[in-house]
């Protein structure tokens, strides 16, 4: 079992704190905030976890490191701790658009990043709509993706609103860095409907005349799966929608809603739910990596 | 308080911002040009372009441009003598790096449109503009959902956040009459005396003009409108009644009446593919209160899937949609074909 700090006290590391407590891989040993009133690290002291409001000069001064650092602050304050936690041999799953390791997108690309320090989430919407892309490019070449998500306005917090534009440029670059495309853009709605409705997102991607549709539809009908192991709430709204545009461009569109495992955030929330699923499950597979990895160093020796 | 001395008031055209639905983004240069020439001439004080969903808009979701939206307001910025030509930008849609942009193409004026609870998410956009010189209007979109309490709460977000005219925006044409007054005297309480207040009206229930004055009386300084009303859903306020109807009641425009009925009729016309008019869908609109530049989806949706207009549009309004989600336009007509085969399914038998 691997142990793990939880730095950022808020919505998304408590939501964090319970996915990782029903991890057969990893045990929340701590979690880090920076407000002595936050009602996330007395949760966390509850669940038994060491918990302190003094920063990361207090994780990194514990006797026992943890083995990994799932960061749910910001941006900033990644770009901060990053080389801290890298100096002391912590890896680090990053939830914020800080974006320093490379994307990773647990369907797509987890396997090609396995030994490195430092990881990326990408976004909540890139979360829901990349394993998509990926479905449609790893059968037929996808010259365009684009995506719209649209989220409800409780569950979009100060840090997504105040850096919108992160949110777009993040997405629309992981969509063709991960998605494997040439060109990607991201759209992201907040829409307030009361009571508030599940994350909804739409998929579209250029593909070429002749496409097979039911190899595309097998391919995201697999990766649709894939999804539900780790977000058993990711379900398709509609079948594939293939068309033709006015401007003559084939497209399939593909339609999925996001329900959240309702753990801390309620269960329209799954776009704050798919962003914590998707970092436990890089963690517990990271976690398995480095286990096979020692097992196999001692059986060598 | 007038818009100026020599002006009540200041107008608008969004013939070349909200057309753009209209034209299902379509517009070339000579348009821009043609249409640009004749409002200029006719002294309209600002003219919009950009694609219909804002900066950055060109998209499967919305439509793509024919031409590339910063040629078009190249070529607008190029000829008008003294229109200041104004972008709409949409957070979420656009972002910081297409206002950047404006700058260097010789737009004067930036729009920002957020819905009308979200006014938090153009803070960065207002502060970006106003630091780079820009001219600055707020739009809070679909403003007929929201008490007149909570809009003047959004609109002093946004003046917070360095923007010059909050705009009241009916975006579904779903206000009627004292729907107007209460919510731009609100914002005007609120924020009067540090901004200015704006509306911007689209005629699916027939009432654009009537509402627009309305506004003026409650003390909104700049009106949107458009030409020949060319814009989402039945369109905008027509510009060249509402500045006839402005000259009659003695609200001081600036507009050349006539010359701008000349633009209507000789310019703005040939470059539409149809008129704007309040046929079923436009109604529906504005019955249902759903966003207006969903009507040209929604015609394409229900003859793509042989459904009901009206019944797409019914159920974006069931749905809570707002600007921007015409992505489920398409999952909701392709709902409405797969409810229509199960029911015409013959019953199971045995």
């Amino acid at each position: 079992m691997r142990t793990a700090a939880i730095v950022g006290s808020g919505n998304i590391g408590t939501d964090l704190l319970h996915k990782l407590l029903s991890s057969a891989d990893i045990e929340p040993r701590y979690m880090v905030g920076v407000d002595p009133e936050s009602v996330g690290l007395a949760r966390a002291r509850s669940h038994g976890l060491e918990a302190s409001h003094e920063g990361v000069d207090w994780l990194l001064a514990r006797p026992e490191l943890p083995d990994f650092v799932f960061e749910a602050t910001s941006a900033y304050v990644h770009r901060e701790n990053a080389p801290r936690y890298e100096e002391a041999g912590i890896r680090a799953i990053d939830l914020t658009p800080a974006a320093l390791g490379p994307y990773v997108v647990p369907p797509v690309n987890l396997t090609e990043h396995l030994d490195l320090m430092n990881v990326n989430m990408v976004t909540c919407g890139g979360q829901a709509t990349i394993p998509m892309v990926y479905a449609v490019s790893r059968v037929v070449s996808v010259p365009y993706a684009e995506i719209v998500a649209t989220v409800s306005s409780v569950s979009a917090g100060p840090g997504t609103r105040a850096n919108i534009d992160e949110f777009t440029r993040t997405t629309s670059r992981a969509i063709e860095v991960c998605g494997g495309v040439a060109k990607g853009k991201a759209i992201i709605i907040l829409n307030p409907a009361d009571p508030p409705l599940i994350m909804r997102d739409t998929i579209f991607c250029e593909i070429p005349d002749d496409a097979d549709h039911d190899a595309i539809r097998t391919s995201i009908a697999d990766v649709v799966a894939t999804v539900q192991g780790y977000v058993p709430g990711y379900r398709p709204t509609v079948e594939p929608q293939f068309s033709v545009t006015a401007d003559g461009s084939h497209r399939v569109a593909i339609f999925v809603e996001v329900e959240g495992a309702g753990d801390f955030f309620p269960p329209y929330a799954g776009n704050l739910d798919i962003m914590t699923a998707a970092a436990t499950q890089v963690g517990n597979q990271i976690a398995r990596h480095l286990d096979t990895v020692s097992t196999t160093t001692v059986g060598a020796n | 308080m007038p818009y100026s001395d020599s002006l009540d008031i200041r107008m608008t055209d969004s013939a070349l911002r909200d057309g753009s639905h209209a034209k299902g983004h379509q517009f070339t240069v000579e348009h821009v040009r043609s249409i640009v020439g004749a409002l200029d001439a006719a002294g309209m004080p600002v003219i919009e372009v950009t694609h219909g969903d804002g900066l950055g808009g060109s998209s499967y979701n919305y439509g793509r441009s024919l031409v590339d939206e910063r040629e078009l307001m190249a070529a607008a910025v190029e000829t008008a003598t003294q229109a200041k030509i104004a972008a709409l930008m949409v957070p979420g849609i656009g972002t910081k790096d297409d206002i950047r942009a404006c700058v260097d193409i010789g737009v004067g004026l930036v729009r920002v449109a957020t819905h009308c609870t979200e006014a938090d998410v153009s803070i960065q956009h207002f502060g970006l503009a106003r630091e780079l010189g820009l001219e600055t209007v707020g739009f809070l979109m679909m403003a007929h959902t929201v008490s007149p309490e909570k809009l003047a709460e959004q609109a002093r977000i946004m003046v917070d956040a360095g923007c010059q005219c909050p705009y009241v925006v009916d975006s579904a044409g779903a206000m009627i009459m004292d729907d107007v007054t209460e919510r731009v005297a609100a914002v005007v309480a609120e924020v009067g005396g540090e901004a200015q207040v704006g509306f911007h009206g689209h005629d699916n229930l027939g009432i654009a003009v009537a509402n627009s004055v309305l506004a003026v009386r409650a003390g909104a300084v700049q009106i949107d409108g458009s030409t020949r009303g060319f814009g989402a859903g039945a369109g905008n306020t027509r510009n060249e009644v509402f500045a006839a109807v402005c000259d009659r009641l003695g609200i001081r425009t600036g507009i050349d009446v006539l010359a701008l009925m000349d633009a209507a009729e000789d310019v703005v016309r040939p470059v539409m593919d149809g008129e704007c008019v309040i046929d079923r869908l436009a109604l529906v609109m504005g019955y249902a209160g759903v966003y207006s530049s969903f009507l040209k989806h929604a015609y394409r949706a229900a003859a793509d899937y042989d459904v009901r207009g009206a019944d797409i549009l019914m159920r974006c309004g069931e749905h809570k949609l707002v600007g921007g989600q015409e992505d489920q336009i398409i999952s909701i007509a392709a709902e409405l074909a797969a409810e229509k085969a199960a029911a015409t399914q013959p019953a199971p038998t045995g």
